[in-house]
């Protein structure tokens, strides 16, 4: 029985067209990970509890405000643990009525009411939707500073299904620090009046308020890299936050000295003239993440909208206060779990030793599948380079990134995928050696490894699988090519091979012998 | 040519000694990761700092170290790259797991410094960083060892479907000596477990399984000829038919694991370390380990195996 060639050359060739067109030129069409091109991997964790925290005291706020208005007693409402409010000294015959304004106003709370306490904890629905915004927004956040600071084609995506980690992956960038810093600032801009200090420590600042810190008022530390240090007795709310921001930009003060100056939103504006016409001649602190970054004196009420912050910055430290300042704060801190740095030069070390034992394993396993099958071995080497061509078509496709794991994939491909044309080649001899034709040994020793090959297969699949799963960068770039290479492995050693018989066996009418 | 002409070697007959032999691998293994207080885990698993530095002029360690010690980090792990003394490994001591990954970090930052304050190691680069906190190799080290038994059951599934219940906890317990050899191996050798390790060792399942099954086949293949000879010899001639194939294919993938060992750098070196033991582990265990199992199974449960 002959079987027609026509149409599986015909798919051959297109397969091969396509992988050729896919892949060509390869600079350009195959991603290179991290590993092969330099760069920092970095791994980031978002406090989502912040997120929690920051929700629990606005609450706590509109409680008290609430409890006020209605003229409800009380002693104190306090933040219990992450998520929980208790509200202390509570009179029995006002139960019901904050039951209805529990009820009414704080639906995201589940409340007990005990004794004279009432226990308030976040609804784990909205706890987790404020975590998971969180993450969001950090990674928005961040973008928009990668962005800013000029990195092609940055990875930032969230890992694992709802998890609270992020990864970044930044190409080519040299100064890991400098990045570090810009994806970490939390950035959260507030401009608060001064009440008391700067004073040395806190006795000292505390000595008119007799030792305690008076309602709606806080410390907070100067940041002794732009100030003298000290503490500081500020105003709780914020005059401007960072939300109130315009734009931000590096620029110098009178001195010559780098600074950065922002502008703010029409209605931040009208709030900063307000606060500004009320209180001059007072200290304005100009806070970023809770540290005092300078503290000006109010000397007139400003109608502009725009104001500076000034300290010891450089032109770089500035320029990134700036950047950060654009883009926004973090809705959470963040905590590195894992940063990797790359150089360049070690990147193309690795290419370049990488595709020398590519190429020496190609020549040395074609060599030995030619010296011991000998004509047949040739069709196998054509298996092979077939094989490497539709693996690369395949990367580009998928837009997998190489990595240095992937390139031993693809080495430990072209030594398994071999073994396909092994198995066929073998049966192939057994059966001629049992006195089978030529072509009945081919047929049957085709059909015969086929079962193999596909079980086989398709348990190294189910391995490269799980490693995929598992993976993280370059572990996951060895299993893309390992599936890769083995799925191709099955369709160039039993398809094309099976071809390459055909053809040539066609030319003749009757063939004594087989070269194998 | 052919390598083997009609073999006829009765492999069976070395099963207790092939035993014997893993046996005493596993467990010199098992000692020697007691002895060495666990597996030695790179900084992926259990966390730290590794910074991979290059000098300009060749260096002694003792210098590198000299310069460490100065900053109270003598004890960081340095290990030469390569020959000529001008590549190095340097590691951070490991920290109790609840360190946060900052202390790694300015240490790996304080070593950098060091070496750079003493001007007469000369010029040199800095090829990489990594930082892992402990909290991701913890991770990392549940996820990986998750990985490999959900691959060990997706497995034993197929095989279970595909042929019996019998070969695929033969086959299961092939993977799981495979498994041990190499780590114990590792240990030996004091070689580092890190990612690329692990990738190597499960690749070496699937490797091994792949050689496992190919026997298995072939026995599948010979029961159905109904021949009327025992079980044993079944399994001999399985073996002793595709032995061909699997020393070729062993050897192929030998050959291309050996380039990736001497050529392919220091950075994929352990990786391919791995897989040169697993090569040769797979081969062997799949004909001393897998077909003396799957006898025992025929022996103990004389049904278990339908002819």
């Amino acid at each position: 029985m002959r079987r027609r060639i026509g149409w599986r050359l015909g798919l051959t060739l297109f397969i091969i067209g396509l992988s050729i067109f896919l892949a060509y030129p390869p600079k350009e069409k195959i991603k290179l990970g991290l590993d092969l091109k330099g760069g920092i991997h970095l791994v980031l964790q978002v406090m989502t509890d912040d997120a929690i925290n920051i929700e629990t005291d606005q609450e706590i706020a509109r409680l008290q405000e609430e409890f006020k208005k209605e003229r409800l007693e009380f002693s104190s409402i306090k933040k219990e643990k992450i998520g929980e409010i208790v509200i202390e000294g509570i009179k029995s015959e006002q139960e019901g009525k904050i039951r209805d304004i529990l009820d009414d106003l704080f639906r995201e709370w589940n409340y007990s009411i005990r004794g004279d306490k009432v226990f308030l904890t976040m609804k784990a629905r909205v706890a987790s939707y404020l975590r998971d915004q969180a993450v969001k927004q950090a990674i928005e956040t961040i973008r928009n500073r990668v962005d800013q600071f000029g990195v092609a084609e940055p990875v930032i995506q969230r890992q694992g299904m709802g998890g609270d980690r992020i990864l970044v992956q930044l190409p080519g960038v040299e100064d890991p620090e400098r990045v570090k810093k810009i994806i970490k600032t939390t950035a959260l801009l507030e401009l608060k009046l001064v009440e008391a200090g700067p004073a040395p420590d806190i006795e000292t600042l505390l000595k008119d308020y007799g030792g305690k810190v008076p309602d709606q008022m806080e410390i907070v530390k100067g940041d002794p890299t732009r100030t003298e240090g000290g503490y500081y007795l500020v105003h709780k709310v914020a005059v401007i936050t960072g939300k109130d921001l315009k734009n931000a930009r590096r620029s110098v003060d009178e001195w010559n000295n780098p600074d950065v100056v922002f502008t703010l939103t029409p209605s931040g504006a009208k709030r900063f003239e307000k606060a500004t016409s009320e209180n001059v001649g007072r200290l304005l602190a100009i806070i970023l993440d809770g540290k005092v970054q300078s503290s000006p004196v109010i000397r007139e009420r400003i109608a502009s909208d725009s104001a500076s912050i000034q300290g010891r910055f450089t032109v770089e430290q500035a320029e990134d206060l700036a950047l950060i300042l654009r883009a926004g704060a973090l809705p959470a801190s963040i905590k590195y779990l894992e940063e990797r740095t790359i150089g360049p030069s070690l990147g193309a070390d690795s290419i370049r030793k990488g595709l020398t034992a590519t190429i020496i394993a190609l020549i040395l396993v074609m060599a030995f599948m030619v010296f011991y099958y000998k004509l047949s071995g040739i069709n196998s080497v054509v298996a092979l380079i077939l094989n490497m061509v539709i693996l690369a078509g395949a990367l580009a496709y998928f837009r997998a990134t190489l990595t240095l794991p992937g390139i031993a994939g693809i080495i430990l491909t072209i030594g398994m995928s071999v073994d396909a044309n092994v198995l066929i080649f073998e049966r192939i001899r057994e059966d001629l050696r049992l006195g089978k034709t030529v072509r009945a040994a081919i047929a049957s020793g085709f059909s015969k490894a086929f079962r193999t090959i596909l079980d086989a297969n398709v348990t190294t699949i189910i391995a490269a699988i799980f490693l995929f799963q598992f993976g993280t960068g370059p572990v996951k770039g060895f299993a893309v090519t390992l599936i890769i290479g083995i799925s191709a492995s099955m369709f160039t050693a039993v398809f094309v091979s099976r071809l390459i018989f055909d053809i040539v066996l066609s030319r003749k009418k009757k063939i004594e012998k087989l070269s194998i | 040519m052919r390598l083997f002409k009609e073999p006829k070697i009765n492999f069976l007959k070395y099963k207790y000694f092939a035993f014997l032999l893993s046996g005493m691998i596993i467990i010199s293994g098992i000692i020697s990761i007691m002895h060495k207080k666990g597996l030695n885990f790179g900084v992926d698993f259990a966390g730290g700092t590794l910074i991979r530095i290059k000098f300009e002029q060749p260096t002694p360690i003792e210098k590198i170290r000299e310069a460490l010690r100065n900053v109270g980090l003598g004890q960081s792990r340095i290990q030469e790259v390569g020959h000529g003394k001008k590549e190095y490994l340097i590691r951070t001591i490991t920290l109790k797991e609840k360190e946060e990954i900052e202390a790694h970090e300015i240490m790996g930052r304080k070593i950098v410094e060091a070496i750079k304050k003493h001007k007469e190691l000369g010029k040199f680069e800095v090829l990489s960083k990594e930082t892992v906190g402990p909290a991701v190799g913890h991770d990392l080290r549940r996820k990986a060892t998750q990985a490999t038994i959900w691959a060990l059951i997706g497995m034993l599934i197929y095989i279970a479907l595909r042929f019996q219940i019998s070969y695929g906890i033969a086959a299961i317990l092939t993977l799981t000596h495979d498994v041990l050899i190499t780590t114990s191996i590792l240990s030996l050798t004091n070689r580092e477990i890190n990612l690329p390790v692990i990738a190597a060792i499960l690749t070496i399942v699937g490797y091994s399984l792949n050689d496992t099954i190919v026997i298995f086949d072939r026995v599948r293949d010979n029961l159905k000829l109904g021949r009327k000879k025992p079980f044993e010899q079944i399994l001999n001639d399985s073996i002793n038919q595709t032995l061909s194939r699997t020393v070729i294919t062993s050897f192929t993938t030998l050959l291309t694991v050996l380039a990736l060992y001497f050529l392919g750098g220091e950075v994929i070196n352990d990786f391919a370390f791995t897989m040169i033991i697993g090569v040769i582990c797979g081969t062997y265990s799949t004909i001393y380990q897998s077909c003396p199992i799957v006898l025992a199974w025929y022996n103990i449960f004389k049904k278990g195996i339908k002819k």
